[in-house]
């Protein structure tokens, strides 16, 4: 009788210590989702100040500076449902402006638009690292809170389900010659 | 920026990604980063300043073959100490999924994690066996590397998740900037290798050769690799063996220079490959390549534009595309021009400033690495942990 009451209370214990365990992985996954989102969002934002400050700076002609300047305003002044769709269409309103590479020779010769060309290629080359590596985080904590474990414990608390960032950050290709 | 780096295999032991390592950190200390790398190696071995040993590598059978693994209480202890003493601002991992130095440091660390993936290996059965554990140590990663689109497409099929391709470094100007040999030059075919490792392609090779050879009467075969040289020549006709030339084991400078005299430079490779840093290195030195058409090297050779591709393990396809490219210099010189065009998305200058970029990204807005005490040991679930 004892000893079914020990081994019992042995069983109790060791699933109390691998939820605890579950949460604690479960916790981990939420703090590097929150950290993977707020590297995103400081991408996007670098990356729409940079274009608006091309835009502003001249060295486009009017057409061009109009639509990048629309589009990087746009970006960022998104709410966050409208963000995806406004980031994707600065996505391509820089394609557009740097489809030719003479633009983007264009860009280089002017005063100081060696430093400027420099920076919106890093820009464009961070967005789609700083994404990539938050719909991985946001994928990990998803399969993690759809098992069994986590739903009928509810180890995940009140915070909210993940979602994925979803947009096109396809960079223009005569701005970054690199492998995929 | 201050940079840990954890290699999982001997540094003693010659191999890629002990190459990989030892570049990218050299890279990152000439632009003022402190760098550590944490690797296996002997006591008496001669280290570099910024690599720490984590004590000798156990060979223990593993996955087919004997691996030289670094594991257990001591060796966890030390990756511990290692991030105590470091305070890096990001770790970068190479092949977390080895039972090694990665797997351990993944266990015991906290903060931003970088990981590259180096190989494309199917899953294991030992893998499958302990995935929930590989699980919860796999996602504290960050950030995921794969050198290839290739070992990013294997990456997401076995573990999920998904990676950025940023793939290995060469110093391209180093091969591209060294001397022709003339005794290694006048028609000559280039192979660099293990001789007695089959997926390396050698055999391949010596198939296709007594076609090669009665094609095109001068051509000669530089073989460098170490490896039974008898056993290699075995199958060929005795008087063609004074035409195949065994280098052995080359220096860094000879190996540049070998390929800066070859007309051709041949990857008969059966599989194996993540990458083919080896084609990188020949294109860079402008040798045209003629490779297996292995889904790692049709990337590398941009699909075929900037080198020639036969079909893997097709002796015949070798010898005719070999015969073709000799007796057709101006093609030859084609290949020379793209390739050399083609690789400078492989020089650190590049390679290097894309992996600092996943740094920057994975440090924005997070703290610096730390052991994790939350992961191990009861006394932490019940709150007793230092600090």
């Amino acid at each position: 009788m004892t000893a079914t009451l020990i081994w019992i209370l042995v069983a109790l214990l060791a699933i109390g210590v691998y939820l605890s365990w579950t949460a604690g992985r479960l916790d981990r996954l939420h703090v590097r989702m929150d950290a993977a989102r707020a590297a995103l969002d400081a991408q996007l934002l670098r990356r729409a100040s940079v274009a608006q400050e091309l835009a502003t700076s001249g060295v486009l002609d009017p057409a061009a500076s109009i639509v990048l300047y629309e589009a990087a305003h746009a970006a960022r002044q998104a709410e966050e449902e409208q963000r995806e769709v406004a980031e994707s269409e600065l996505s391509q309103a820089l394609r557009a402006v740097f489809a030719e590479p003479a633009q983007v020779e264009a860009l280089r010769e002017a005063p100081g638009g060696e430093d400027a060309a420099h920076e919106l290629a890093e820009a464009v080359r961070r967005v789609p690292m700083a994404r990539r590596f938050h719909n991985d985080a946001v994928g990990a904590a998803r399969r993690l809170r759809e098992h069994r474990k986590v739903r009928w414990f509810r180890l995940a608390g009140h915070a909210p389900f993940p979602l994925a960032f979803e947009m096109d950050d396809e960079p223009p290709a005569a701005l970054v010659e690199r492998v995929a | 920026m201050r940079i840990g780096i954890v290699c999982p295999y001997s540094w003693d032991v010659p191999g890629g990604v002990q190459f990989h390592i030892r570049d990218l950190a050299e890279y990152f200390i000439r632009l003022g980063h402190e760098v550590s790398v944490l690797a296996p190696a002997d006591d008496d071995t001669p280290l570099p300043p910024y690599v720490v040993s984590a004590g000798r590598a156990v060979p223990v059978p593993y996955n087919g073959s004997v691996a030289r693994l670094n594991f257990g209480f001591l060796s966890a202890a030390r990756v511990r100490r290692w991030l105590h003493d470091g305070a890096f601002d990001v770790v970068h991992i190479h092949e977390p999924t080895s039972p090694s130095l990665g797997l351990l440091t993944c266990w015991a660390a906290q903060g931003p994690i970088v990981a590259t993936f180096h190989t494309s290996n199917p899953r294991s059965r030992a893998m499958i066996a302990a995935y929930s554990i590989l699980q919860a140590a796999l996602e504290k990663i960050s950030a995921r590397i794969a050198v290839s689109e290739y070992a990013r497409r294997t990456l997401v099929e076995h573990l999920g998740g998904d990676a950025v391709v940023i793939p290995n470094g060469v110093d391209v100007d180093f091969f591209a900037g060294a001397e022709p040999k003339p005794e290694w030059q006048g028609e000559t075919i280039g192979f660099i290798g293990r001789i007695d490792e089959p997926r390396k392609g050698l055999p391949v090779l010596m198939k296709a050769l007594p076609k090669i050879m009665a094609a095109r009467p001068t051509a000669r075969l530089l073989v460098a690799g170490r490896g039974d040289e008898e056993a290699a020549v075995e199958h060929l006709p005795a008087e063609l063996r004074s035409r195949v030339e065994f280098l052995g084991m080359i220096s860094d400078e000879d190996k540049a220079r070998l390929l800066r005299s070859v007309d051709v430079y041949v990857a008969p490779n059966t599989g194996g490959e993540s990458f083919g840093i080896i084609l990188v290195e020949a294109m860079s030195a402008g040798a045209p390549v003629l490779a297996s058409d292995l889904d790692a090297f049709v990337q590398v050779l941009d699909q075929g534009r900037a080198g020639e591709i036969f079909a893997n393990e097709d002796a015949d396809a070798l010898a005719d595309a070999a015969v073709r490219l000799l007796a057709d210099p101006e093609r030859r010189a084609a290949l020379r021009e793209h390739g050399s065009a083609h690789v400078r998305r492989f020089d650190w200058s590049t390679v290097g400033a894309d992996i600092l970029s996943v740094y920057e990204t994975v440090t924005d807005g997070t703290t610096a690495v730390a052991a994790d005490e939350r992961s191990t040991g009861l006394r932490a679930r019940f709150g007793l942990a230092r600090d």
